[in-house]
């Protein structure tokens, strides 16, 4: 065989928890002591987490993948030949052909996992940077109705409509705009912005650029969180090659637009997701969210408008502009259109991220993507949306994803974390714990959220010690509605949702016989 | 890590950020990759070249949970405690270190070895419980794998 032979193993985040950077090394070092010639690339992960790591070889233009590969497993994958695609027990067959992507609608992770993240070239010849360029030509307005036509809505959580925030920023008058892209992904079950920034980092570069020509900015920030330093790794090299190769800087590509990027790292802040907080910590201040209005697209990063979004959002853009904005939104369903790159999480046989068109069912997703629990128990419970979300009972598995369908059974979509639990989950137990990280993780600024959640955990704790039962769970209902109708951010408003929800859905949880009536009415 | 603080090393690294108070959050950060915990003597130093207040400076450094001011063990763990861990047995896992290490979460064993801390979320969902020992993470980790992890059999 002439040439060497391309080997992929993903460097990203959950691969190489699993033993990734330990399997590449391997493969050189065998590969090296055998006298072939490889090329080992460092891929971002096609999502399927469940088999990484998942080490591809490229025979004859396909790529075949062996999956769940163990640095023990390298010396017999050899000996099976699986430079050429020879057999093993590990060998999953050809990537493409894998159902569990196949089934996808893949739009914003379309070159995760296919390309070398660092590589211009790659991202080039894939389609990378061609909505860009179209938006160069198509300027403000023209980028603008793209957007709005694709029904594109806040990936981060919230849901608001894209193209009307754009429209805001690019009609304010000012001397100075801002791009800031929030990557402070603290939902637990989510990972899609981490995979999207260490698979396809220039992805969310060129959607910062569209949104700049479509607002007329000229400087952007992306505030990454502190728990994930290989993202920070990967999207440092890649703002670093962008900006050698002239697609960040001065007059971009000839285009006579300015543009570039500042990475800042959070501090360990989940409250730091939510956009003001975000903009005061990205000012160097603590986190404490700001009274809107003003919105941040009038008087956001320093005074400025600014175009606040979330990775996912920005990194969607470039393929509707490429494609045009109907493309868009002729997937989907409702008011949800587009896609979501749905993440599969906790207690599930086939977790990982699985992007699909708005509109499937939670157990289509939970159990033909899923394959069930990871235990092989009952499914008991699914929290999606993150720990602002309801707990959903699987009586509500049939539920469609879609933003409207979900806000209608009090459940949140947010930025499409599902997280499932089995039967030996303790709902009381789940209810504390979203009153206690409201508790560590409330800026301050308002008492309901301040000080309700602290009082939360006391009156949960008293309510499983079995303490006059009854009023404290009318008191639970008291302080919830308090914290709904009276906190200034989602953290204090939504904390309520999964206390209610596990109190309504599984009330035994929380009781004996004789307080489950008595609760009907703590939940809506 | 350099034990003693040098204020000459403060100055530069405040002005490799040119001293610019918008980036406090970044240069404190800075401070903590370079003395793994913020010293007295640099927080005085930070205030009075970015030109804040002690009380100012203060409330940014507490209010994050990242930036110490107290030295942190030789190997720092931190446990995830949030949903997607929980599904998968945090608790229990959490419960396990803190009596093979011999310290509660938010502590440091007394020979300064080793620091155990809450994490709430490193992004590794799909491949719970999820555990970062000195800024590596590593997913699916049951009692076993924190043991090895620990002994530095798998480091």
């Amino acid at each position: 065989m002439a040439g060497s032979i391309t080997v992929f193993v993903p460097r990203e985040t959950s691969a190489v928890s699993l033993g990734a950077d330990k399997v590449a090394a391997e493969i050189v070092s065998s590969a090296a002591a055998r006298n072939i010639e490889i090329d080992l690339k460092r891929n971002g992960s096609w999502g399927m987490t469940w088999l990484e790591p998942l080490v591809e070889v490229v025979v004859d233009g396909e790529r075949i993948a062996y999956g769940k590969v163990a640095p023990e497993n390298v010396a017999s994958l050899f000996e099976a030949g699986f430079l050429t695609g020879g057999e093993h027990p590990l060998k999953v067959g050809n990537t493409a052909d894998i159902p569990w992507l196949r089934n996808q609608d893949r739009w914003t992770f379309r070159r995760c996992g296919l390309i070398d993240p660092l590589s211009i070239e790659e991202y080039r010849a894939n389609g990378g940077f061609a909505g860009f360029e179209k938006a160069l030509q198509a300027g403000s307005a023209g980028v603008l109705a793209e957007v709005s036509t694709s029904g594109l809505r806040g990936r981060g959580g919230a849901g608001f409509p894209t193209g009307i925030k754009w429209k805001t920023v690019a009609e304010a008058v000012a001397d100075q705009k801002y791009i800031a892209c929030n990557a402070d992904e603290g939902d637990s079950g989510t990972f899609s912005d981490r995979m999207l920034m260490e698979g396809d980092p220039f992805t969310l570069i060129e959607g910062m650029l569209i949104a700049a020509v479509a607002v007329g900015a000229t400087r952007g920030y992306v505030y990454l969180r502190s728990e994930y330093p290989l993202t920070r790794v990967v999207f440092s090299k890649a703002l670093a090659a962008a900006r050698e190769r002239g697609w960040l800087g001065t007059n971009i590509m000839g285009s006579g637009v300015d543009f570039d990027i500042d990475l800042h790292i959070g501090a360990g802040s989940y409250v730091c997701g939510e956009e003001t907080a975000m903009l005061e910590s990205l000012e160097g201040k603590a986190g404490l969210i700001r009274y809107k209005p003003p919105l941040p697209a009038l008087q956001g990063l320093f005074g400025k408008p600014t175009v606040v979004n979330n990775v996912i959002t920005l990194a969607s853009v470039p393929e509707i502009i490429a494609r045009g904005g109907d493309a868009y939104a002729a997937l989907g369903t409702g008011r949800s259109k587009g896609t979501l790159a749905f993440q599969l999480a906790g207690n599930i046989r086939r977790g990982g991220l699985v992007e699909k068109a708005f509109g499937l069912t939670l157990r289509e997703l939970i159990e033909d993507w899923g394959g069930g629990t990871f235990t092989g128990r009952d499914l008991r419970a699914v929290q999606v949306g993150g720990p602002l979300g309801s707990y959903f009972p699987a009586e509500l598995l049939d539920t469609p994803l879609d933003y409207e369908a979900f806000s209608e059974k009090s459940g949140l979509i947010g930025h499409g974390g599902v997280v499932v639990f089995d039967d030996q989950v303790d709902m009381a137990q789940q209810a504390r714990f979203a009153m206690e990280f409201c508790a560590v993780e409330s800026c301050g600024k308002c008492t309901p959220c301040r000080i309700g959640s602290v009082r939360g955990v006391e009156v949960i704790d008293r309510i499983i010690a079995n303490e006059d039962r009854a009023t404290n769970m009318a008191l639970l209902k008291e302080l919830c509605d308090t914290m709904v109708d009276g906190s200034l951010c989602a953290m204090g408003g939504l904390t309520p949702f999964p206390v209610r929800s596990a109190v309504k859905y599984f009330p035994k949880d929380f009781a004996g016989d004789s307080v489950v009536q008595a609760q009907e009415g703590v939940s809506k | 890590m350099p034990k003693t603080y040098d204020p000459a090393i403060g100055t530069e690294i405040i002005n490799s950020y040119g001293a610019r108070p918008e980036l406090l959050v970044q240069i404190l950060h800075a401070f903590i990759d370079r003395y793994s915990y913020l010293h007295e003597a640099a927080l005085r130093q930070i205030a009075d070249e970015l030109n804040i207040s002690r009380a100012d400076l203060h409330g940014v450094v507490s209010f994050y949970h990242d930036f110490r001011t107290a030295p942190p063990g030789r190997t720092v763990v931190k446990i995830c405690q949030a949903e997607a861990c929980q599904s998968m047995g945090s608790r229990e896992l959490t419960a396990h270190a803190e009596k093979t290490i011999g310290i509660p979460l938010n502590n440091t064993t007394s020979d300064g070895e080793v620091t155990l801390e809450p994490v709430y979320c490193l992004g590794n969902c799909a491949c719970s419980p999820a555990v970062m020992i000195d800024n590596n993470v590593y997913g699916r980790v049951d009692s076993k794998r924190l043991d090895q992890l620990l002994a530095g059999r798998e480091h």
